[in-house]
């Protein structure tokens, strides 16, 4: 850290002390307004499972391949998300019914990875891309027990490790370009946009062919909504995508933390209360001490 | 009334088998932890994506912490509902909060990824995340850490004073003596409100886990049922130590007094354990104690925590050693499985992942203990530490 990032540390921490009570607790929480968003909507029934979009995923972000540990090693076969995968086709298969799935960070709208982050490492950027602040991070991996997708992932055998996931590929935005997975899929399975845009598309879909999908849109409400959309004709949970209801993931942790520490009252009083019995105590020891020394 | 001695060192040799023994496995552990910064957290330890927090975090940090509550015990005794009467058993159960407390750092230093950034958490202020709950723990425990050796500084000053040929330290040590007596008050009010804390937020910790926690174990309730839960194993840690050093160093006398303060916990059980049965009917999971795969693990924790609530109603005027013993002990245990329990048993990321610590972790973590027995065993031998009445 330099002086001057210090100074703005401590000039904030005046100025956020100096807040009223109620608005320090919601001073971290970034809201990105819903017509900025942007995700992508991934439609199961659209996908054939071709991995272009894990080949393009892979060399637009530079990550190296996963063998697996096969004889030979030169094919690229991620199983799951990694430290080196960010996104996965994954295939749900049963007796009567199959379907492909993309795995990937959904970008939670209130995310439970930046609301865990200690320094806010994990936070909603540009477009409300939850992005990832090496700079920040203290590898506690907290954000990876917190996302309810298990998507955060860490670079088990780095010296220096660092948390992986999906960021839309916000690195390419400066070349006027988009996530390279949507950029390459051969069907429209996977398509980039504005939220708003997508859901309008993803209804339209499904008022198009009621029969064909789950009468749901996967992340409209979802965890209080993610940017990231899916469609589906097989059901989300067979996908691997929890039924966690529509209130935000980190809702529970903030009611319960915010509860006891609003204004940080709490303890402050504690701390008087503690500090005036002690002294109480002590000196009432004081007073019986100097009456036993007496004759 | 017993009349209270003046706590004094030991004395006695520092090398014995016993102490050698563990230095060697403090080397080892030391050794592996060298690997484990040439090679990365994947290569020593069984740490994945679906259990990234293994028994560093669970034991050392998170049931370490829980057990090094005895100074906080002690204290709310002693300072707050003004016993004065068990003043001899704070020193020794603040030495024992103070090197818990500072393995339990120690230890994530070697767990974290990235150690290298852990000093921005403190000094970053502008960048602190108040929806963090390890942030709040991670702040509140460092302060702490502080605190407590604050708090172990007469004993040192005491021995400066008296052992010291240096003129100019000695009469610095009687300075500081006289500085920390009179701030005392403000740093004892520290000593409660810290643990207070942080040891609830402990147990808020995993709220953010969601579905992933078993419902037996989520519950808004999980920073009281952390906080009276620590506060009972801060007791049952005392007695437990007071009782081991009583029969390692032959000292006497302090049964009667470990006796009364044993059912201090009494209270404490009986609201955890009515709180956790009373939470499980109100959100209609009581049910589930009985269905689930991981009910047992529920059980295993209520009969501890009853075994020892039965060994305190039950035991005789006259109690012996190994009955005190057994009762600290079976709390520890109870509380420690508790802990175990929320953050490794009954957490399920699903998806087929699966966790055991690999043997390097759990050397590891031994040699963080070997550390503090090590430690708490050179300072009462040396340093001011235990006081009573000997034998």
């Amino acid at each position: 850290m330099d002086r001057r990032t210090l100074l703005k540390g401590l000039a904030t921490a005046g100025a956020v002390a100096a807040l009223p009570a109620g608005s320090r607790a919601e001073a971290r929480v970034v809201h990105t307004p819903p017509e900025e968003m942007k995700g992508l909507l991934y439609d199961t029934t659209r996908c054939i499972g071709c991995k272009a979009c894990v080949a393009a995923c892979k060399r637009a972000n530079e990550l190296p391949a996963e063998d697996n540990g096969m004889p030979g090693g030169l094919h690229d076969a991620p199983l799951d998300l990694s430290g080196t995968t960010k996104t996965v086709i994954k295939l749900y298969k049963d007796k009567d019914e199959s379907s492909f799935y993309k795995a990937q960070c959904l970008q939670c709208i209130d995310p439970a990875c930046a609301s865990a982050c200690m320094l806010g490492a994990f936070q909603k950027r540009e477009y409300g891309i939850v992005s990832w602040d090496g700079s920040k991070c203290v590898g506690c991996r907290y954000c990876q027990v917190a996302c309810p997708f298990n998507i955060p992932k860490t670079e088990w055998h780095a010296l220096n490790p660092k948390i992986v996931k999906c960021e839309l590929c916000r690195h390419r935005f400066a070349e006027g370009k988009g996530p390279a997975c949507a950029e390459v899929c051969p069907r429209g399975a996977v398509v980039f946009g504005k939220r708003d845009d997508l859901l309008q598309e993803a209804k339209a879909r499904m008022a198009a062919e009621p029969t064909k999908y789950v009468p749901k849109i996967y992340g409209e409400t979802d965890g209080g909504g993610t940017q990231c959309l899916v469609l589906s004709h097989v059901d989300f949970a067979k996908l691997g995508l929890p039924d966690i209801g529509d209130k935000p993931a980190p809702d529970l942790a903030r009611t319960v933390q915010h509860g006891v520490y609003k204004g940080f009252i709490a303890p402050v009083a504690l701390y008087a209360v503690l500090g005036s019995v002690i002294w109480r105590n002590r000196r009432k020891e004081e007073v019986a001490e100097t009456q036993e020394e007496r004759p | 009334m017993t009349e209270h001695v003046a706590p004094a060192p030991l004395g006695g040799r520092l090398l014995t088998k016993p102490t050698a023994g563990l230095l060697g496995i403090l080397g080892l552990a030391f050794l592996l932890i060298v690997w484990r910064f040439a090679t990365g957290l994947g290569n020593t330890t069984a740490l994945n994506d679906g259990y990234p927090w293994g028994i560093w975090i669970a034991f050392d940090v998170v049931t370490g912490t829980a057990l090094a509550t005895g100074g906080y015990a002690m204290g709310i005794l002693v300072y707050i509902l003004n016993k004065g009467k068990y003043h001899p058993l704070v020193r020794p159960a603040v030495l024992t909060s103070a090197l818990g407390y500072t393995m339990a750092g120690a230890s994530l230093v070697v767990d974290t990824g990235r150690p290298w950034n852990f000093w921005k958490v403190p000094l970053f202020w502008g960048q602190w995340n108040v929806d963090s709950v390890l942030l709040e723990v991670a702040v509140c425990i460092m302060t702490y850490v502080a605190v407590l050796w604050i708090e172990l500084m007469p004993a040192i000053c005491e021995k400066v004073e008296k052992d010291v040929s240096l003129p100019w330290l000695r009469s610095l040590a009687a300075k500081v003596g006289k500085f920390l007596d009179k701030a005392l008050v403000f740093i004892l009010a520290f000593g409660v409100l810290l643990p207070t804390m942080h040891q609830s937020s402990l147990g808020s910790l995993m709220l953010v886990a969601g579905h992933k926690l078993d419902a037996i174990w989520l519950t808004p309730f999980l920073p009281l049922l952390f906080l009276i839960s620590c506060i009972a194993m801060g007791y049952a840690i005392v007695v437990f130590e007071s009782c081991l050093s009583a029969s390692v160093f032959g000292r006497k006398g302090e049964e009667p007094m470990l006796r009364q303060l044993s059912r201090a916990m009494v209270p404490l059980v009986v609201i955890y354990l009515a709180l956790r049965f009373g939470d499980l009917a109100v959100r209609g999971q009581l049910g589930r104690i009985f269905t689930t795969k991981l009910a047992p693990f529920f059980w295993l924790e209520i009969a501890l925590f009853v075994a020892a609530l039965v060994l305190i109603l039950k035991a005789p005027p006259k109690v012996d050693l190994g009955r005190l013993m057994r009762m600290g002990l079976f709390l520890m245990l109870a509380g420690a499985l508790y802990r175990f329990d929320t953050f490794l048993v009954a957490f399920n990321p699903g998806n087929g992942w699966s966790y055991f610590p690999a043997v390097p972790e759990l050397l590891i973590t031994l040699g963080f203990v070997a550390a503090e027995f090590l430690i708490y065993l050179a300072a009462v031998k040396r340093f001011p530490i235990l006081g009573g009445s000997r034998a």
